[in-house]
């Protein structure tokens, strides 16, 4: 190996610095029709007409369409790969536009004019009637009998249920001398909050669609266009130009379908739909809130005799992702920290919220809060170091998971517990400040394990497929399905196509746009698959395509292939000699008048595993007692995410997710009107996302224990980092005043109360 | 594109007031980082502009000949921030103008538009009220002179008549000689945001340095629209420094507060920050001023 | 609508003087996307919260999304496609966001790169402190602004320290 595992320059950072890279509203055409959709203004409501004739007359103005236009193929939106087996599809939930509003938002008409001015304007012409319906926008409200009920498929509103039993609760508990702790941790809405909205355009062209967008998952996006419109897949062309970031917002078909067939109305001409900021908080989706109810029953030695875990992950209006997120959640609880006694159960209820999908950690954010807030509080009842608890328990090296298959094969959580724990000086820090603390400010440290996998196998299809071009200069063209959207996958695949290859680094050319028409399979950026998933696919197809070239090596230098080595782009026999360069060989097989080959390789890789990521946060805070205000001073992530393949931007993405973090544990939160279901904070200025100055120095660290399943030795790291940080914030706040926050985000609000209603007198 | 109808530009002060002749159903824009936000959302259709971003002598700060320090309306935040003048007699409207959004919002918006929009959250305009600014107005008739108090009748409402034009704020020497001022933001971000409570505290020591002998206390986010404490000021007018004078004032001062409920943040909340803000503010004036708590 | 209201306006962009017919109605960022094709002027929130639509105007920045376009007659406007040298190669500034890592999705790159190339054009010495709060105008979802940090930091120290 010789890239691989070395700090190489992003591919893509120049042209990104010289304001040269191209994203989907970047490449739209002069005269596409602008595309506004109608937002219902209700929670819950039945359209019963809609008036468009002043609409229709406004200057501008093209067409209008409503939801009685739009034709009735239901369709799922989730970023999932399709499943040929109908009791594992998406639910298919959604129209183009609808009548039945099922959030404050839903789309339910659509103007499209020859601008986007005249497009608003007209929008505010539609006059809508509703039959308004009764409401509701918390979960567990939702279960209860005579909630108002948002599906027909779905009565009760649950969309999912899933259970995990194991052993014998109720015998367990009866054991003398356990200690019972109990709490509930609720985590907010939040938005994913990608700097570039969600905009596509659509246009025809001999007879097919074509849908530029931004989005995660091109390939998936092309099949949810093809059955939202019931044209044959092969009809649709989806092109995936730079992106500005998804977080998971962008792994569901957005409003690519409704692009799609707009175009298809009006004869194939340009049509093009930007979200704007406010639409992407409230129209696109959310990260579900989730409730958890934990009881854990305790022995004093911090063992775990029983644990009980309930929760309940608010949907939204529709589908999506559905029931994987909280599933996923649930079933990191039992194994992060083993125990033989175990009643979880997860429900997923639909609500009149915004819906909710997948975002960056899908479920272990959440479950990772509820989870590790409820281990300090037993380290706490206990009388332990939050330290020393875990490490007396959390899963350790050879633990094996049934229902995945997947092996612990290496002590990562200890390894990255004990060099956060030396790099932060933590249990000196703990110890001194577990000391009585007295005056205004108080200071804590916390920390939080998490736990994650990599990719979706056994859910879903793990497959990625890969094509190279050898080029007549000996360079090469990488193709893959798998989306650059700011982690730097294009990157990492450079280095590992060289090192797989055997040439250099700057002799890649990673086609960063994926289209349909010619990228091969991928199913796309989520389940931080792409590095572990796209490596195989690389590897398999550099291996094909070295092993072509050293076979027309052979043939040229008449030596057996098997002496013949291809390193950094020359072609060398056993001896490590130069025999010809590799663009030599290129041109020659290209133009040879005998034997003229056009060297290419494809592959598909299937994976059945999806190794374990594991890793935690520290954090030190301070707490202004009278202004209500918690700073974080210190924020450190440690990550197994196996072999390195390029540190630097390893580095970078553990940050961006540490940043998320530490938004999700102090500030956001989308709010909604009670009374109403409206959203109240949908934009940049209401919605608290961390600013430049509400940072500390972020500190990454590694533990690079090698993952034995993957050819680079790698597994996840995109979304982890995201997970840890709030509980630890929270957890250090906990020591730092001894109120123990049961919600996310720790508002100077909350603080005020908790402190008010004589939070904290311990300390 | 923002739904504007019509823009008319003016490049001096009487071009302006005889387009708001012509044109009396137009709104005046200097800055627009207030303006078209609104005409974005819809809230203005078909809008009417006059803007009066060229004109340049309402630009800058100068200091007249009785001590009065005089603010061009048009002066940017960023220009406040970084004036000479306004850094040496009153560093808190400069710190104030500083607290506003970001760089990119302090180039753009106006002192003038903070407070002609009327926003009881507007970070200049609470310190604007501890300094007892004047305002001048220029209108057909003549100009006159109103004191900041009066010229906000009331959320988002201020008194800018049809055929008027603010020209000048004006802070009297009596506000800055040896004055001390400090001006608290408190929000959710420390940068990029809108205060939920804005205190403002201006202070004059008496000779000795070991009494308040001129208090001004003012507040926004606490009400409707920004407000003073007279009665506060009033009767801690001569209290001796101490940490007791601090809290006894700071509690004072926040009976004085009506701020409302909202999602953004509770009455109770408001007022247990006014009052911390309100002594952390005063202690820091006294600090400035050269005193000890 | 036949009385559409337009005004001819000259300024410099880039270094290179152009004019142009104005719809009174258009942002400095649809001016700049639509007619010149400087599509590196993103926008993000349309509304002064996002900074992705930063451009320099006589050196100073602002958020294009809400300024008029009208306003930029006879101003001197730079858009990050200005920084780079003629044959392409990047401004140290630049560079030093490639070689710092500070570069993820790049939806927030060109806004961010000019609100710092103005602060090294004011040539002033930044303390950490003031220099986060100098670059708080722009919101990063990908980066937690540690390595954006770190390449301003450096380009501007060093900028600092050829100077003087």
């Amino acid at each position: 190996m010789g890239y691989t595992g070395k700090r190489m320059p992003r591919v893509d950072a120049k042209d990104k610095a010289a304001g040269r890279a191209k994203y989907a509203a970047d490449l739209c055409v002069r005269d596409a029709l602008v595309a506004k959709v109608l937002h219902a203004e209700r929670a819950h409501a039945l359209v019963r007409s809609i008036n468009t004739d002043r609409a229709r007359q406004a200057e501008g103005v093209e067409a209008v369409f409503t939801c009685f236009d739009v034709p009735k193929y239901y369709f799922p939106t989730a970023g999932h790969p399709w499943s040929t087996d109908p009791e594992h599809q998406d639910v298919a939930d959604r129209l183009l536009l609808t009548d039945h509003v099922r959030f404050w938002g839903d789309d339910i008409a659509v103007v499209v004019a020859r601008d986007e001015l005249s497009a608003v304007k007209a929008l505010r012409e539609l006059e809508v009637e509703y039959e308004d319906l009764p409401f509701v926008l918390d979960a567990q409200a939702a279960m209860e009998p005579g909630a108002p009920q948002l599906h027909e498929a779905f009565p009760g509103n649950v969309l999912g249920h899933s259970s995990i039993r194991r052993g014998d609760l109720e015998a367990a508990i009866r054991e003398p001398g356990l200690i019972r702790v109990e709490g509930w941790y609720d985590t907010p809405t939040v938005q994913h909050c990608h700097i570039e909205n969600h905009n596509c355009w659509a246009y025809m062209e001999g007879g097919r669609v074509t849908v530029v967008t931004s989005t995660q998952i091109p390939h998936i996006v092309r099949r949810i266009v093809g059955q939202a419109l019931g044209r044959p897949w092969g009809d649709v062309r989806i092109i995936k130009p730079y992106i500005g970031g998804g977080f998971g917002n962008k792994q569901d078909a957005l409003y690519e379908p409704l692009c799609a067939w707009l175009t298809t109305m009006l004869g194939g001409r340009p049509v093009r739909i930007e979200c704007t900021r406010e639409e992407t908080f409230h129209c696109n989706r959310v990260r579900h809130a989730i409730r958890s109810h934990i009881i854990s029953w305790v022995r004093p030695d911090g063992s775990f005799a029983a644990r009980k875990l309930e929760c309940w992950s608010n949907q939204g209006g529709y589908a999506s992702h559905g029931h994987g997120i909280a599933a996923k959640g649930m079933n990191a609880f039992p194994q992060i920290y083993p125990c033989d006694n175990l009643e979880c159960d997860a429900w997923t209820v639909f609500t009149n919220l915004p819906p909710a999908g997948a975002m960056r950690g899908y479920g272990i954010p959440q479950a990772t809060f509820a989870g590790e807030a409820h281990i300090d509080d037993v380290a706490r009842a206990i009388g332990m170091s939050p330290l020393e608890l875990r490490r007396k328990i959390a899963m350790p090296k050879g633990y094996r998971d049934d229902f995945s298959g997947n092996v612990n094969w290496s002590d990562s959580f200890r390894a990255c517990m004990e060099a956060g724990a030396k790099a932060t000086d933590f249990e000196r820090r703990f110890a001194e400040l577990s000391k009585p603390q007295t005056g205004n400010i108080r200071r804590g440290v916390g920390m939080a394990l998490y736990w994650y996998n990599t990719g979706v196998w056994p859910i879903s299809l793990e497959s990625s497929s890969c094509r190279m071009v050898l080029n007549q200069d000996g360079s090469v063209q990488v193709f893959t399905g798998e989306t650059e959207i700011g982690q730097g996958c294009d990157t990492v695949y450079a280095q590992m196509t060289a090192d797989a290859v055997g040439i250099p680094f700057e002799s890649v050319h990673v086609v960063t746009v994926q289209d349909t028409d010619t990228t091969p399979y991928g199913s796309g950026a989520y389940a931080s698959r792409q590095t572990y998933v796209g490596g195989f696919a690389i590897d398999n197809t550099g291996k094909i395509l070295r092993g072509k070239i050293l076979d027309y090596a052979a043939k040229l230098t008449k030596l057996p292939a098997g002496q013949l080595g291809l390193r950094e782009g020359f072609i060398e026999n056993d001896r490590g000699e130069r025999l010809m360069s590799l663009a030599e060989l290129a041109t020659e097989a290209l133009y040879s008048m005998e034997d003229s080959r056009h060297i290419t390789a494809e592959a598909t890789a299937q994976i059945k595993s999806n190794a374990y990521s594991f890793g935690c946060s520290f954090a030190e805070v301070e707490v202004d007692l009278r202004l209500c205000r918690i700073r974080v001073t210190r924020l450190m992530n440690v990550h197994d995410c196996g072999k390195l393949i390029n540190p630097q931007l390893a580095e970078a993405q553990v940050h961006g997710g540490m940043s998320m973090g530490m938004g999700y544990a102090l500030s956001e939160q989308l709010r909604f009107d009670e009374k109403t279901g409206r959203p109240l904070n949908g934009n940049l200025l209401d919605y608290k996302l961390l600013t430049f100055t509400d940072h500390p120095r972020l500190e990454a660290l590694f533990c690079e224990n090698a993952e034995p399943t993957s050819p680079f030795g790698t597994k996840a790291l995109g979304e982890p980092p995201a997970c840890p940080p709030a509980p630890a914030i929270r957890n250090a706040v906990l020591q730092a005043t001894g109120i123990a926050f049961g919600a996310i985000p720790m508002t100077p609000e909350k603080l005020f109360r908790a402190l008010e209603e004589g939070g904290g007198s311990d300390v | 594109m923002y739904d504007i109808r019509a823009l008319y530009e003016a490049q001096t002060v009487e071009e302006a007031l005889a387009l708001r002749r012509e044109h009396p159903g137009a709104r005046l824009i200097a800055g627009g980082s207030d303006l078209l936000i609104k005409i974005r959302d819809g809230k203005l259709p078909d809008a009417e502009l006059i803007s009066i971003r060229g004109i340049d002598s309402l630009r800058g700060v100068s200091l007249e000949a009785d001590g009065t320090v005089r603010i061009g309306p048009l002066t940017s935040f960023t220009e406040l921030t970084r004036d000479g003048i306004i850094k040496e007699r009153l560093r808190v409207l400069a710190d104030a103008a500083g607290e506003v959004g970001s760089p990119q919002i302090r180039n753009i918006g106006t002192v003038g538009g903070n407070i002609c929009n009327g926003a009881t959250s507007a970070d200049t305009a609470s310190t604007l009220f501890a300094l007892d600014a004047k305002l001048e107005l220029r209108g057909g008739s003549g100009t006159r002179l109103l004191d900041i108090a009066g010229f906000y009748l009331g959320a988002g409402r201020t008194d800018v008549r049809e055929n008027e034009l603010l020209t000048g704020i004006l802070i009297g020497r009596e506000s800055w000689e040896r004055c001390h001022g400090c001006y608290i933001k408190y929000s959710m971000r420390s940068a990029l945001d809108i205060a939920v409570l804005g205190c403002s505290v201006n202070l004059r020591l008496s000779a000795d340095g070991a009494h308040i002998d001129r208090l001004r206390l003012a507040f926004g986010v606490a009400g409707p629209v920004p407000s003073r404490c007279p009665q506060t000021e009033l009767a801690f007018a001569g209290a001796p420094l101490g940490e007791d004078t601090a809290r006894q004032l700071a509690r004072s001062a926040v009976s004085e507060l009506s701020p409302r409920d909202s999602w953004r943040a509770s009455r109770a909340f408001r007022l247990h920050v006014a009052e911390e803000s309100a002594y952390l503010a005063f202690c820091e004036c006294v600090r400035r001023a050269g005193g000890a708590i | 609508m036949n009385d559409r209201q337009f005004k001819h306006i000259r300024c410099t962009i880039n270094s290179r003087a152009v004019d142009a017919m104005v719809d009174v109605r258009a942002s400095l960022t649809e001016l700049l996307r639509g007619e010149f094709a400087l599509t590196s002027v993103k926008h993000g929130c349309d509304v002064g919260e996002c900074g992705a639509c930063t451009v320099l105007i006589d050196g100073e920045p602002f958020n294009s999304c809400i300024y008029l376009a009208v306003w930029a007659d006879g101003k001197d406007i730079t858009t990050v496609d200005g920084l780079a040298e003629p044959d392409g190669s990047l401004s140290p500034l630049q560079q030093a966001f490639v070689d710092e890592g500070a570069i993820q999705c790049g939806f927030c790159t060109p806004g961010l790169i000019l609100t710092a190339q103005s602060l090294i054009n004011r040539g002033e010495p930044l303390s950490d402190e003031e220099l986060r709060r100098e670059l708080a105008g722009h919101l990063c979802r990908c980066t937690g602004y540690e390595n954006i940090f770190k390449a301003v930091r450096r380009a501007l120290d060093e900028s600092l320290g050829k100077k003087g």
